[in-house]
């Protein structure tokens, strides 16, 4: 199991700000993440298309596509910051 | 890092609020009577009534918390390691804000004006690509998220070894 948080636009768009989900045994990176996630149709398959801008973070750590996802983990997925 | 930073001396932070802030007596605590520093440099970023060709009437930040306090301390200590700088304060607001309304407080204290010039410019360089902020705007065609900027992605590039 691992918790998922989407934030700002993302969150919008994909109309839910947090989940508890249990991923498959394959499923053990960033990259696999989105791919299992855009799996979903619509607005998932929408925004987490390849080559759409989406940051990633894992236990409040910025991710890139080949960071390992584990059991307990917190991941955030999020579009570019805009802040200052 | 937060022993570390009390085992120097130091008493950086970084701040996420709702409440607005005071230029003066952040900077006064910043300097904290430390005869040593001769120089401090400050940035305020500010909410502006224009944005992309639309008069804006309330500006929403929002913010990732337990990430934003861990991104913007290491944005701190980065800027420690590559200048000479007593002290740095970050101050970010979220919520709802208004035109003219502050945004941001970036300060760095140091014995000359180079290193805090130079470290005050990074560290407002590196949040607003790094931080995990999001701003959103209320124009008269409804609201909309703002887009991040490739200016802003140039920026921070410069900084990088």
């Amino acid at each position: 199991m691992i918790h998922l948080v989407y934030l700002a636009r993302l969150r919008d768009a994909l109309g839910t700000a947090a989940e508890s989900v249990d991923l498959p045994r394959e499923v053990s990176t960033v990259r696999a993440l989105l791919a299992w996630l855009a799996q979903r149709g619509g607005a998932w398959t929408q925004e987490l298309a390849p080559g759409r801008a989406v940051r990633v973070a894992v236990n409040h750590d910025v991710a890139r596509a080949d960071t390992p996802i584990r059991a307990g983990d917190e991941v955030a997925l999020f579009p570019p910051v805009t802040g200052g | 890092m937060h022993e570390r930073d009390q085992r120097e001396g130091m008493a950086m932070s970084a701040r996420v609020q709702v409440e607005d802030f005071d230029v003066a007596h952040e900077i006064s605590q910043l300097r904290a009577g430390n005869a040593k520093v001769g120089a401090v440099a400050a940035f305020i970023g500010l909410v502006r009534d224009l944005n992309d060709a639309a008069a804006i009437s309330t500006l929403t930040l929002e913010h990732y918390p337990g990430m934003t306090e861990k991104a913007l301390a290491g944005i701190i200590a980065e800027a420690k390691q590559r200048w000479e700088v007593f002290d740095a304060l970050i101050v970010h607001r979220v919520g709802k804000l208004e035109p003219a309304d502050q945004i941001v407080l970036v300060a760095v204290s140091s014995a000359h004006r180079g290193d805090a010039f130079a470290a005050c410019e990074f560290i407002m360089d590196y949040l607003k690509t790094k931080a995990p902020f999001w701003k959103k705007e209320d124009t008269p065609a409804g609201e909309r998220w703002v887009e991040a900027r490739a200016s802003d992605d140039d920026a921070a590039a410069r900084w990088q070894r």
